[in-house]
């Protein structure tokens, strides 16, 4: 098993090589001066070239590079002009914001899609096979900034019931002291119930949006996975063995149908990770996604680059963490590196 | 022991044994805090909390305009019932005394006036500051030069107290200029402690931490997320103000900063869509402030280097052909001054912005075109700055509607915001919509950025005329001696100039556009737009 880990570490490191290379040039590419942008509303052609010169935007691309690639393997991300601090806390800081929102919405997908799901499976053709069509469709079609700005138009504004659509947490309340990073786990190391709450509050609706968008492929693949294996034959050798119907659809086909389910889950969180933008947006969620895109709008190259290669390091690692649950889940499944 | 009854029991039970215990929303504590803390959401925050920074962006000055003090600042007058800032009367701020001589200006400093950290305000504090403002290069040393400071030799401390400015030549704008954020005192002992070898003047210090003598003090600031700022009580530079603590959130979301507004959660917004501002302000629960832009104009731009708009004939067809009113309707509003449409007997003042005489008519368009010799008309692009949309698009497609109606046929040409300045600089957009604004508030300033043949990035049409040059410059010296009645010429001859040759158009005045909740006054305008927290009062 370390063994095996450590080779699917050694495989990832030529892609992240080339991510470096790549975001490095693309970044580069990108239309838009980040010294014009910069050196202010009312700058003239040599305030742009002392800020460019400031900036270390005057030397030539390779030997940026080499800066660059020497700061990175002093863990040094570069500064974020759009927020003007350095890109590792910057990241460090909003990460845990996203990731706290994409897991909790994953989990109520989960909660819901896999038993949706299952049931559509067994009773196929059943009025709960068309509803789950439905859930899955209308989740699937409505774009996530209209679902998030619809939950706060009738849960904040019509009705009162979630808190105002501030961010992580009122504005009132502290956060928690840093350990995770996570507040709702932070809140409850350092023992605080009221803040616990305070910091679920403004959660719930978020992770509502995400969890409405996401239901669709996790229910969907549960459905098309169970389908497939309630028709093999040990599942018709189970039944006719005459166990129970509980017995065979959890123990023996659902656990078979795990692994398209569990890819499916992969995907579907790191796809998220990175793209639920708009639900920061509209929840002015200070999370990873709105920085990347604030940062690329304003060509702002250091948090652009930061963010890509923290998401690669993501993808690789959550890659290896799936690609070990496969082992765990079907012991015939083994990774050859 | 009814259920609700036992929940409420051990909720209270858990929050007694947590440590440390957040107050519950409902507390009179917490009550008090609403009451003493104003909530301003907008768009952006700052990137850096000093102005002298490298790339500070424009809501990082409203954090230097209320965390600094300058040397004077602006007396308030009203205009249409909003305290405005008075371009001519200043008030002193850190100074106790300023004498005006003819080559130079003496400022005499409070007595009592201290840092946030308890020491003494001195003239070598002052003189290091405005050391730094013209030293660290890029748009704070650019704004300096605006009124002709430019070299630390003109700063001269005369004794603990006592500082002398130099003039380099004789300039109206130079006073003005001292009361803009830019020269604003920053508590040089305790920067320079925090200073490096690689970074002589602090400047990554004062990004993170305000080290001034100003009204309020950065607390607590998350780079995109909010910014803390708590009431100096040490303040000499005017009374002490009512706010005690400002909670200064982004919201990205524009739906959502008007829901904030509306819930009543939320006790100030002012970067609104102007639909919202208008709905707001007929529902008539919430006080909306509109104000015109000081020496600010939105226009469409056409370079004049080029074919075919370095023929005046073209360019003045262009102002037939653009739909003025529609523009003021169905984007704006109402909310903006025209620019358009004074009548036939309108005599030009010796002011700006004022109106031109150009309205929407088609048929003399099409007349000027044939005689330009266009009268099949021509392809060219229509650029606007993706950053600000929201106004720019819909005016873009109304013109670009009506231009096609004399022949013209344009392409839209959607220019990201980090891209805008980079393209302006280039000065190759044949036809395009821009807005420009100058702190100082004086029309020779506008000009001598727009119009001048020095060709500033701001002269967006590359316009080259002897004459206008001429003007400016007489206006200039016309100022510095005062002489009022060369002045009020000069200014009324560039300005008849520009509309006679028309290389811009003038649209409109944009309104600065403030929405609060009914409890909260002291709105005062200021020239760079933002808020003054020191004015507020909340209750």
């Amino acid at each position: 098993m370390l063994r095996q880990t450590g080779k699917r570490l050694i495989t990832a490191i030529p892609s992240l090589i080339g991510v470096i290379v790549v975001t490095f040039l693309l970044t580069r590419v990108l239309p838009g001066d980040t010294a014009a942008y910069f050196a202010g509303p009312a700058a003239t052609p040599q305030a742009i070239a002392e800020v460019r010169a400031k900036l270390g935007l005057d030397q030539p691309l390779p030997k940026q590079f080499v800066r660059y690639v020497r700061d990175l393997a002093h863990g040094d991300f570069g500064t974020s002009l759009t927020t003007g601090q350095p890109v590792i806390s910057d990241i460090a800081s909003r990460l845990p914001a996203s990731a706290e929102l994409t897991l909790l919405g994953l989990v109520i997908a989960m909660a819901i899609a896999v038993p949706l799901g299952i049931l559509a499976a067994v009773r196929q053709g059943s009025l709960i096979d068309h509803a789950c069509r439905i859930v899955a469709t209308a989740g699937v079609s409505l774009p996530v900034f209209f679902t998030g700005l619809l939950l706060v138009y009738a849960f904040y504004f019509l009705l009162g019931w979630a808190p105002a659509p501030l961010g992580r947490l009122d504005v009132f309340y502290t956060p928690p002291p840093q350990v995770t990073g996570f507040y709702l786990i932070d809140s409850l190391l350092a023992r605080d119930l009221a803040l616990f709450r305070a910091c679920l509050a403004p959660l719930i609706l978020p992770a509502a949006t995400l969890a409405i968008f996401s239901l669709a492929p996790i229910a969907r693949m549960t459905r098309a996975a169970m389908l497939s294996v309630l028709a093999s034959d040990f599942v018709r050798t189970a039944r006719a063995n005459g166990l129970a119907p509980h017995r065979v659809i959890v123990t023996y086909a659902f656990r078979n149908a795990m692994l398209p389910v569990v890819t499916t889950l992969g995907m579907v969180f790191s796809f998220l990770l990175g793209a639920n933008v708009l639900v920061e947006k509209v929840f002015a969620w200070p999370g990873i996604g709105s920085y990347a895109v604030e940062a690329l709008i304003a060509s702002d190259y250091a948090p652009v680059q930061g963010f890509v290669l923290t998401m690669a390091v993501l993808y690789v690692l959550l890659n290896l963490a799936i690609d070990l649950l496969y082992g765990v889940i079907d012991p015939r499944v083994r990774i050859e590196a | 022991m009814k259920r609700r009854d036992f929940l409420k029991s051990m909720t209270a039970l858990a929050a007694g044994s947590a440590l440390p215990t957040a107050p519950a929303i409902w507390s009179p504590a917490k009550a008090q805090a609403r009451q003493e803390t104003l909530l301003i959401v907008s768009e952006s925050g700052p990137n850096n909390l000093d102005i002298h920074g490298v790339g500070t962006n424009v809501p990082g000055y409203e954090v230097s305009w209320n965390c600094y003090d300058r040397l004077i600042s602006h007396e308030m007058k009203t205009v249409n019932g909003t305290p405005y800032y008075d371009r001519d009367k200043f008030k002193m701020e850190l100074a106790d005394d300023m004498a005006i001589g003819d080559m130079s200006v003496t400022f005499k400093l409070k007595k009592n006036a201290v840092f946030q950290d308890g020491t003494p305000v001195t003239a070598k504090d002052v003189k290091w500051s405005l050391d730094r403002a013209v030293s660290v290069g890029g748009f704070p040393t650019f704004q300096m030069g605006a009124g002709s400071l430019t070299k630390p030799e003109q700063f001269v401390v005369l004794d603990d107290r006592t500082i002398r400015i130099d003039f380099l030549r004789k300039d109206r704008l130079t006073i003005p200029d001292l009361a803009v954020i830019v020269p604003c005192v920053i508590n040089s002992e305790l920067v320079k402690k925090n200073a490096t070898e690689k970074d002589p003047w602090g400047l990554e210090y004062t990004k993170q931490n305000t080290a001034g003598s100003g009204a309020y003090r950065v607390t607590n600031w998350t780079a995109g997320t909010q910014v803390v700022l708590e009431r100096n009580d040490k303040w000499t530079g005017g009374p002490l103000p009512r706010v005690k603590r400002i909670v200064w959130r982004m919201v990205p979301s524009a739906g959502n900063r008007r829901a904030l507004l509306e819930r009543g959660d939320a006790d100030i917004s002012y970067d609104l869509p102007n639909k919202d501002f208008v709905e707001l302000k007929d529902a008539g629960k919430l006080t909306i402030v509109s104000t015109p832009y000081s020496n600010g104009i939105q226009y469409i731009g056409m370079n004049v280097k080029n074919p075919p708009f370095d023929d005046p004939k073209v360019r003045q067809a262009v102002a037939c052909a653009i739909p003025y009113q529609k523009i003021m309707d169905a984007v704006l509003f109402g909310l903006g001054r025209p620019l358009f449409g004074a009548p036939a007997d309108y005599r030009t003042e010796a002011a700006w912005p004022q109106p031109h005489k150009f309205t929407t008519d088609i048929a003399k368009a099409k007349q000027l075109m044939a005689e330009a010799g266009h009268a099949d008309g021509f392809e060219t692009t229509l650029s606007f700055d993706l950053g600000f949309a929201g106004v720019n698009e819909p005016i873009c497609v109304l013109t670009q509607e009506s231009l096609a109606q004399i022949g013209i046929k344009t392409t839209i040409n959607k220019v990201p915001g980090a891209n805008w300045r980079t393209e302006l600089n280039k000065k190759v957009m044949p036809l395009y919509t821009n807005v420009f604004s100058g702190w100082l508030d004086y029309p020779e300033y506008f000009f001598i950025w727009c119009y001048h043949g020095k060709n500033s990035i701001f002269n967006t049409m590359s316009y080259q005329s002897k004459a206008m040059d001429a003007l400016i410059d007489g206006a200039s010296v016309a100022a510095a001696e005062g002489d009022k009645a060369g002045y009020d010429k000069d200014v009324k001859g560039f300005v008849d100039l520009a509309y006679a040759d028309m290389p811009r158009i003038p649209l409109y005045q944009p309104y600065v556009n403030v929405a609060m909740q009914k409890n909260v006054s002291g709105y005062q305008y200021w020239f760079h737009r933002r808020l003054d927290y020191r004015a507020l009062v909340k209750g």
